[in-house]
């Protein structure tokens, strides 16, 4: 753009025209990006590589700050963005607590009180043990539990995703076993290493360390299809190289979104600025490192289709939380 | 040694210019957080790691583990001067600390506790570079049921080895429990005693629940007694440092006792804060002067400060080895870490031999740093105590209320600091111990959640609690601790009975 243009530009503004002639909204005090979970988690990694990629790509004007609101398993964090309607320099990111939380504790909350934004990506869940565990593949394990050894599987919090899997793998195999929560992804990793369960349903990301340093090996991913990662981690290893659940017989599959809202009662043109703003984060190279290091699946979806998932997803969680025996009464 | 050539180089990349400039400024900015309540090292690392997003990953963990090492050093600051503790492991250190502050020892106080956690971070580092990958296999031997033995045996030795009223602090202990039942429970993943309030989902933040408890109650109590700060002839010299250090030696048995529990909780789960606790409880039994811990003994103020420090800085271990933050601060840090691209993990010693041995080096010079400055703001910070009274109460006040707002951003957490002043208060006139409390409500949650997953692992029996050699030895110490008054009792009359038998005959 030319001197000339610039000026034109400028005082187009001046008279007031930029709002229209641009058609465009844009924050004019810092996002607040709020995570439901406590700092160095799955949710904590991926608003901090948001924020990262923002800042080093200057893509916004306006700072973007991370808030940690992990009290009653993202419950406090869901109801201050109910209570935030109309503000839009607050988002939220979410994981399945987005449904679970509110099934599981009656609290008066719900993703219909939010502006859904965008799907990011979807993460994976993984069988694990710990390195030298008699087991070789899934059935291995539940063989063992249904010999009548006492079989525990560790996870991330109470009646939450890992509980869920877990629960979901006895019943499907008929066998007994045991869930321990503990605090969250990281203890339930040492806990694995140390070997005082048999067995942890964690993320690609809760697990990455140990398996490179030998402690933990997964069993099978909980996924329909394989990852799409080939680069080793291991020296043997890659993440496509890991079989799925089905593969080893089992039917169960799970999936855990990884969104963005904002809260309710904002404008189309706020919300499009952020559903562009992370289209083009979707395309900065930290985004990119940032899947492939936590081994994420990537998938981007908004508007209409980003809807139709939540409904069919949250519908799922609360068909099998109440098998489960997880619904608040 | 190979470890030692690592850690020369890792001095070498520390001691650029560049680096030591980071280093002097996180020192500044973390007193400036510890100072303040409610901020606290965690926010602060919080808050400044955006900026570090561009800078090379040595730096910016210097620049940030060194606001660290500032917080603890400024942590302390608040609780001798005006019986605030900025941290939960600062609590302790209030016990005699502020006694010195209010009899014009506020210098030697502040001079004793930055050396005791110098002393107790350095002996951290120490570990930290000879044994880390044995001490990292040793973390790991611990579930559920070993965790529950060690917070298990902090509270018996805290009941055990008190000298207040055993039925008062048992009172106070199980209303500190009751507290900390509030909100989810991370077992059953219900909700507990929340009534339905939405403000009551966090359940009771520790912070809020001791600027009250110590700080508000502090300034009420004072109140009554007429406005007086007694703290007036609070000597102002540097020379203060000089004879507090010529005193020291004389407590190396308090100081090494102190790092080996601090140590020891660091890299079990313990933490800091029971490794404070603990570190006081035992140097008030096995002191000579143990009868006088509470009314401004220097000991007091040594033990809890480097039992602390050593612990925290020995925590930082197992994030480093094992990817777990044994702290909050630790936790940021290791967000941190994955942003730079760094994989925390048994095997970032081995990749990241640059990095790792940078931040164990800017560990050393960091405290080394961080010493020197504070010690040079002793003056300053006692100065503060010639300011009559009634034109310092209300500025502690409206710290305390932004500090308690600040946890999170919550004005209700306002009105719950007025409340626990006020219980502190009554705490005060009718002279329950406020401690145990403050210790329930930090270790509650987590004592009883260990409990019931090791309950839960072992089906449902209890013999999980001696199932192994060093769980059933925790717990053996633990009741040992908890009935040592009866065991030393016993033992003294048995001995009496021995001796007057062949008289009595």
């Amino acid at each position: 753009m030319d001197i000339r243009g610039l000026t034109l530009v400028v005082s187009a503004c001046a008279l007031g025209m930029c709002g229209t002639a641009f058609a465009a909204w844009e924050p004019t005090k810092p996002i607040e990006i709020i995570v439901p979970f406590a700092p160095g988690g799955a949710s904590d990694q991926m608003a901090r590589a948001i924020q990262g990629a923002i800042t080093k790509n200057n893509l916004t004007k306006a700072p973007v700050v991370v808030v940690n609101k992990p009290a009653a398993a993202g419950g406090e964090a869901m109801l201050e963005i109910k209570a935030a309607k109309g503000d839009a320099h607050k988002l939220l990111t979410t994981s399945s607590g987005l449904y679970m939380t509110p099934l599981s504790s009656k609290l008066p909350v719900s993703w219909r009180d939010f502006t859904p934004v965008a799907l990011l990506a979807q993460d994976e869940f993984l069988l694990w043990t710990y390195n030298d565990a008699p087991y070789k593949t899934a059935g291995d394990l539940l063989a063992a539990a249904k010999s009548g050894q006492n079989i525990r599987i560790g996870g991330a919090g109470s009646k939450r995703e890992d509980n869920l899997i877990t629960w979901a793998l006895g019943d499907e195999s008929a066998a007994k076993i045991t869930y321990i929560p503990y605090a969250g992804g990281g203890p339930t990793s040492v806990q694995l290493a140390g070997k005082h369960i048999e067995a942890s349903t964690g993320n690609p990301s809760e697990e990455v360390a140990s398996w490179r340093a030998g402690n933990a090996r997964p069993l099978c991913l909980l996924s329909p299809k394989r990852m799409a990662y080939k680069e080793k981690i291991t020296d043997t290893a890659a993440w496509s190289d890991i079989p799925t659940c089905g593969e080893q017989g089992i039917k169960f599959t799970y999936n855990m979104l990884r969104g963005m809202f904002m809260p309710g009662g904002v404008s189309n043109e706020q919300r499009d600025f952020y559903v562009d703003l992370f289209k083009k984060v979707q395309e900065t190279a930290e985004w990119k490192e940032y899947l492939a290091r936590n081994a994420l699946l990537p998938d981007f979806r908004s508007g209409a289709s980003f809807v139709e998932f939540l409904t069919a997803d949250e519908q799922r969680h609360k068909d099998l939380m109440d098998k489960a025996g997880f619904l608040a009464k | 040694m190979e470890n030692l050539n690592d850690l020369l180089n890792g001095f070498y990349v520390a001691l650029s210019f560049k680096n030591v400039g980071f280093m002097i400024i996180g020192v500044l900015l973390g007193i400036v957080v510890g100072v303040l309540p409610g901020l606290g090292g965690p926010n602060g690392v919080a808050i400044l790691l955006p900026l570090t997003f561009g800078m090379e990953p040595v730096s910016a963990i210097i620049l940030l583990s060194s606001l660290y090492w500032g917080a603890l050093f400024g942590g302390a600051i608040t609780s001798i001067l005006f019986n605030i503790p900025g941290e939960a492991w600062s609590v302790a250190t209030t016990f005699d600390g502020y006694p010195m502050a209010q009899q014009g020892r506020a210098a030697e106080a502040l001079t004793a506790a930055f050396t005791a956690s110098f002393i107790g971070a350095v002996a951290g580092v120490i570990l930290i570079t000879f044994v880390a990958p044995l001490i990292a296999s040793f973390a790991l031997k611990f579930g559920p049921a070993e965790y529950f033995a060690v917070f298990f045996l902090t509270f018996c030795s805290f009941i055990g080895l008190g000298k207040d009223n055993r039925s008062k602090i048992l009172v106070s202990l199980c209303l500190g429990f009751l507290l900390a039942a509030v909100g989810l429970d991370s077992v059953s993943g219900e909700l507990r005693m929340t009534f339905d309030n939405p403000q009551l989902l966090r359940g009771f933040d520790f912070l809020v629940v001791v600027i009250g408890l110590f700080g508000v109650s502090e300034i009420l109590v004072t109140m009554e007694e007429g406005l007086a700060f007694k703290g007036k002839r609070a000597a102002i010299d540097l020379k203060v440092v000089l004879k507090t250090w010529a005193g020291l030696p004389k407590y190396w048995l308090t100081l090494v006792r102190s790092a080996v529990v601090g140590l020891w909780m660091g890299v079990t789960p313990g933490g800091a804060i029971a490794a404070s606790f603990m570190g006081y409880g035992l140097a008030k039994r096995f002191s000579p002067k143990g009868n006088k811990f509470g009314t401004g003994e220097i000991e007091g103020v040594l033990a809890p400060e480097t039992a602390a420090h050593a612990a925290g800085t020995a925590a930082l271990l197992p994030m480093l080895a094992l990817g777990i933050p044994g702290s909050a601060t630790a936790a940021v840090l290791l967000g941190g870490l994955l942003i730079w691209g760094l994989q925390p993990g048994p095997l970032l010693f081995v990749e990241q031999k640059s990095f790792v041995w940078g931040l164990i080096a800017s560990m050393y010079l960091g405290n080394i740093v961080g010493l020197i400055i504070v010690l040079a703001t002793v003056p300053l910070f006692a100065a503060i105590l010639r300011i009559p009274f009634s034109v310092v109460a209300p500025i502690i006040l409206i710290i305390c209320a932004i500090g308690a707002y600040t946890v999170r951003n919550s004005g209700f957490d306002i009105g719950q600091m007025v409340i626990f002043g006020i219980i502190g208060y009554i705490f005060k006139k009718l002279d329950y111990p406020i401690a145990p409390l403050v210790l329930a409500i930090v270790l509650g949650d987590r004592t009883e959640a260990s409990f019931r997953q090791a309950i839960l692992g072992y089906e449902g029996s209890l013999s999980v609690f001696w199932s192994n050699g060093l769980v059933g030895s925790l717990m053996v110490i633990a009741l040992l601790l908890l009935f040592w008054p009866i065991v030393t009792e016993q033992i003294t009359a048995f001995r009496r009975r021995l001796a007057g038998a062949p008289s009595g005959s």
